[in-house]
């Protein structure tokens, strides 16, 4: 594993410590974080998933029935029939925070009149098959705004439990396994320093007593003397 | 207050002017391509729904929106019947998040 490029000193070795308590703690954080986001993101794409089913569904309904329609009429007198629309969908966007992620929340409002009479059209010129296409379609008009919010949680939460993964897994397989060898390293590189100079000191006292015990045979000094020097 | 289009070919769409949805045909790719960028670009839709042959052509244009709140653009079978592109955005983003396929059928 790489190192930091660091002096081997005691203030770096602090400053190491605390940079790797920082980020010990912040992989646990972040770690909660996706285990949440993971279980929020599982939830939504569950019910998304039957919701699609079930639209994709009907919408196959839908388009048999239209498909008759505009087979029996010309398409001219269709686009005729629909063109002008008695109802108009809005919708009101609000927004949700998920784990600090900001989806969106639809309500859907028709504006327009007539709750389940909205052939915006005669009954003389259509056919009947027209008529049940778009009951059909209107019967899936909430659940097709309900699965387009669930979509769209499920991008945003999914592109983030993709960034909070590359986190986690930086933090936990860069990070602080660099700063964990970086502290070994420090640590011995300190403990080698202490050994020097336990060993020059050692060298230094033999040395001295050494010349002390060459100074006595020289000028006849006393036992005692000598006695207190090599203790 | 927002509005809420559908972009895809004639027969798809047609049906959900009755809805109250905003409707842009589009006779080929290029014309939904075309579309998609106008109508994020507008400001005025927050869900544009988009017919599933035309959105598998134009995924990387689709892309681009997906990370921000507005507009959402789904997918939607077409009158040619579902192909499934639907199903495999919601796996593609199952796979982007977990990085495995964990749904099943």
């Amino acid at each position: 594993m790489a190192e930091l490029r660091v002096n081997p000193t005691r203030m770096e070795l602090k400053k190491i410590q605390a940079r790797y308590a920082t980020a010990r703690k912040g992989h646990k954080l972040l770690k909660d974080k996706r285990d949440e986001l993971m279980k929020r993101f599982l939830d939504v794409v569950r019910e998304d998933k039957l919701l699609r089913q079930r639209v994709e569904a009907s919408l196959s309904g839908v388009y048999k029935s239209f498909g008759i329609a505009s087979a029996v009429s010309s398409p001219n007198m269709l686009t005729e029939a629909l063109m002008l629309p008695k109802k108009e969908g809005k919708l009101d966007v609000t927004y949700k925070n998920v784990m600090s992620v900001t989806v969106p929340v639809y309500s859907l409002e028709i504006l327009g009149e007539g709750g389940s009479d909205s052939y915006n059209y005669g009954m003389a010129f259509t056919s009947g098959e027209l008529d049940s296409s778009l009951r059909e379609l209107n019967g899936i008009l909430e659940d097709l705004v309900r699965m387009a919010e669930l979509e769209k949680t499920a991008q945003m939460l999914a592109e983030e439990i993709e960034k909070t993964r590359r986190r986690v897994n930086a933090l936990e397989h860069i990070m602080m396994p660099q700063y964990v060898s970086t502290m070994k390293t420090i640590k011995m590189k300190l403990d080698e320093n202490e050994r020097g100079n336990t060993t020059r000191l050692m060298k230094v006292k033999d040395m001295m007593v050494k010349a002390q015990m060459a100074g006595r045979n020289d000028g006849a000094e006393s036992d005692e003397e000598y006695s207190e020097v090599t203790q | 207050m927002y509005k809420i289009g559908i972009i895809g070919e004639r027969d798809s769409v047609l049906g959900f002017m009755a809805i109250g949805f905003s409707v842009h045909e589009a006779p080929d790719v290029d014309t939904a391509g075309e579309l998609i960028d106008a109508l994020a670009k507008s400001g005025e839709y927050a869900i544009i729904f988009i017919v599933e042959n035309y959105a598998e052509a134009l995924s990387e244009r689709i892309n681009k929106y997906k990370d921000s709140p507005i507009p959402a653009i789904i997918t939607v079978p077409g009158a040619g019947g579902a192909t499934g592109y639907g199903m495999e955005a919601i796996r593609s983003a199952v796979e982007r998040a977990v990085g495995a396929d964990i749904l099943g059928d």
